[in-house]
């Protein structure tokens, strides 16, 4: 099977600190892969080099076929790679209905957004969304005035409205009760029948009941791949941040 | 929503019917009104849409109307050089204000060169992701240029004094009233078109966009829009409407100078338009009628105090009141229909 990314020996040099120092990743379609490590392990800055919000010092970033290392940020989002980030950030003074109706799939170029109207199929397609997040009724609203929560899923359908082809999402469950992490993970593996997904989390409970594959990132290196179970006995593992994750939790009494 | 559409219609037509019943003096002060109300309503398209403040649109206006001038000048000059260019001892028309002999040339170079302008600032900068304060001082550095330019190169733009003493506009009479009439009307047509145009371009979809950029610009670029160009678009389309509104002021004010399109114009411009609600395309028109009816009132009676009540206009309505009297207007009618709403409930529970 053709991945869809793949990331060959990429560096990232932030003024001399080195965030990212040769990381090599390879994502195949229909797979949900979580990415853990310590805080300052690269995770957020791996993401980042992806949809090309940071650029790549070194190495390449291929989609497909693609080599998208130095392709513009919305040329990468047209060509199939949605990113959240990790504060909900929706458009605070128009409707749930229009937040939605910028992230449907179409052809984003000005002169076909100066003649675009709404058409019946995309406002069925945005309804399905809607219904799907548990917002359609809330269609009117102003995004602004919705509850944080209610803000995470809106976000999380104008992601898969667009039908990326690879979804980033950097710790979505911050911030989320028990119940809606349970379906936050649930339907995890059901979009994952679309489309490829790179997650980014620090619960070790949700990773180890919703992973397959799971990479270990440490100080900007890719320190193991494998499943939760495999990664959790490598030694260097254990060391660096299972072990002191653990002691931490102890700590802080959890 | 069709209550709104005949104000607006009632609006327009108030104002097309002007001639007659105003004085001649009170016209020619409303049809200048109206076309610093069509720079306001490009500087709420950039500023109360898509947030970017530009203070520099004295620019765009002085340009169209300097390209107008120019046309106005050689027609006033009757075949001879322009009587400043002689005074500065020029012996020859320059080249570039030989196709300003042609109307249509004048007219076309009020309305590109804004726009080009405009266009070349902008892209450069929100090519390079610059915004904010950053963008308004370099809108600014642009007028300054400008301004230095134009009073340096007296022999070519007629100095501090500007261009003015113009006879005719194609062979009419500037002085007769039915040409100012007909000018007058002419600036009304092109303040609704432009009005019906920027209501188009912000309900449609691009309104959105455009609002989406104002409040998360990166989170558009996620959405797989290119910011750069949406703004780059909505920046020149002001300065193209400000070209417009220069051109039209000229041919019925007679004069224009540097001083016309420096800071404290480009400022004042902005004011206007945060008077009357910059997210409200009609306020920004009524904003601008309404703040030049008090500047000419207050100049005509108390000349020195414009600027002081001008400046505390500024912080008033900053602190107090920052969505302007269309804000005003808005919660007006909310609480208007919330009253009938409530009425209507209680005379419910009467026939109950
Ligand atoms: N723009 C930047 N300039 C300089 N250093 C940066 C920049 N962005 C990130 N870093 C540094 O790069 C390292 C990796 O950061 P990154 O955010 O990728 O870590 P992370 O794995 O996402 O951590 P966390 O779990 O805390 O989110 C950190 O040490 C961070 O301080
Ligand atoms: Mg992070």
């Amino acid at each position: 099977m053709k991945p869809v990314l793949m990331c060959r020996d990429v560096i990232v040099d932030f003024d001399g600190f080195r965030a990212l120092q040769g990381v090599d990743l390879t994502v195949y379609p229909h797979e949900v892969r979580f990415l853990i490590g310590p805080n300052g392990a690269g995770k957020t800055t791996l993401l980042d080099v992806i949809c090309g919000r940071t650029r790549a010092t070194d190495g390449r970033v291929m989609f497909f076929s693609h080599d998208i290392t130095k392709q513009p940020e919305y040329e990468i989002v047209q060509m199939g790679i949605a990113r959240k980030f990790q504060s909900p950030s929706i458009f605070p003074f128009l409707t749930v209905w229009e937040n939605m109706e910028l992230a449907i799939r179409q052809d984003r170029r000005l002169r076909s957004v100066l003649r675009a109207k709404r058409t019946e199929k995309e406002e069925e397609i945005m309804a399905a969304q809607l219904e799907r997040m548990g917002l359609l009724d809330e269609r009117h609203r102003l995004a602004g005035t919705l509850s944080h929560g209610q803000k995470q899923w809106l976000e999380i359908g104008m992601q898969l409205i667009q039908r990326p082809q690879l979804l980033l999402l950097d710790e979505p469950i911050a911030g989320m009760s028990a119940a809606e992490r349970e379906r936050t993970g649930e339907w995890l593996h059901e979009i994952a029948e679309h489309c490829a997904v790179i997650i980014v989390e620090h619960d070790m409970d949700f990773v180890r009941r919703y992973s397959k594959q799971v990479t270990v990132m440490h100080e900007g290196k890719v320190l193991c791949e494998g499943s939760i179970d495999e990664v959790q006995q490598n030694e260097q593992v254990i060391d660096v941040y299972l072990g002191r994750r653990k002691n931490a939790c102890y700590v802080s009494g959890m | 929503m069709v209550n709104q559409r005949w104000g607006y219609w009632l609006f327009f037509a108030a104002l097309f019917l002007a001639p007659f019943y105003l004085t001649e003096f009170r016209l020619s002060l409303l049809g200048k009104f109206l076309c610093l109300a069509i720079v306001a309503v490009g500087i709420s398209l950039i500023w109360g849409y898509t947030g970017i403040l530009s203070l520099g649109h004295g620019v765009y206006f002085g340009l169209g109307a300097y390209c107008m001038a120019m046309y106005l000048k050689l027609e006033a000059s009757r075949g001879h050089l322009p009587d400043f260019m002689e005074w500065s001892g020029v012996r020859e028309l320059p080249w570039f204000w030989k196709p300003f002999s042609y109307p249509m040339v004048a007219i076309a170079a009020a309305i590109a060169l804004p726009t080009l302008l405009a266009a070349l600032l902008s892209y450069f900068t929100f090519k390079n992701r610059i915004k904010g304060v950053y963008f308004s001082l370099l809108s600014q550095a642009v007028v300054v240029v400008l301004v230095t330019l134009f009073i340096g190169k007296q022999e070519w733009t007629g100095g501090t004094n500007g261009l003015t003493n113009f006879s005719t506009v194609f062979g009419f009479s500037l002085s007769s009233p039915l040409t100012q009439i007909v000018l007058y009307w002419l600036t009304t047509i092109c303040l609704a078109l432009i009005f019906v145009a920027a209501r188009r371009l912000t309900s449609g979809r691009l309104g959105k966009v455009l609002i989406a950029i104002r409040d998360a610009e990166n989170r558009v670029r996620f959405l797989g829009f290119n910011p750069t160009v949406y703004k780059v678009f909505v920046y020149s389309l002001s300065a193209a409407f400000a070209g417009v509104a220069g051109a039209l002021f000229v041919l019925q004010v007679g004069l224009i100078s540097p001083e016309m399109m420096g800071i404290i114009p480009s400022i004042e411009m902005v004011l206007w338009v945060a008077v009357g609600g910059r997210h409200s395309l009609m306020g920004a028109i009524v904003g601008a009628i309404v703040m030049n009816t008090a500047k000419s009132f207050l100049s005509e009676n108390y000349p020195d105090l414009w600027l002081l009540l001008l400046g505390a206009l500024f912080v008033v309505v900053v602190l107090f009141v920052p969505k302007g009297l269309a804000g005003i207007y808005e919660s007006l009618v909310a609480v208007r229909i919330k009253a009938k709403r409530g009425h209507e409930r209680e005379a419910r529970v009467d026939v109950s």
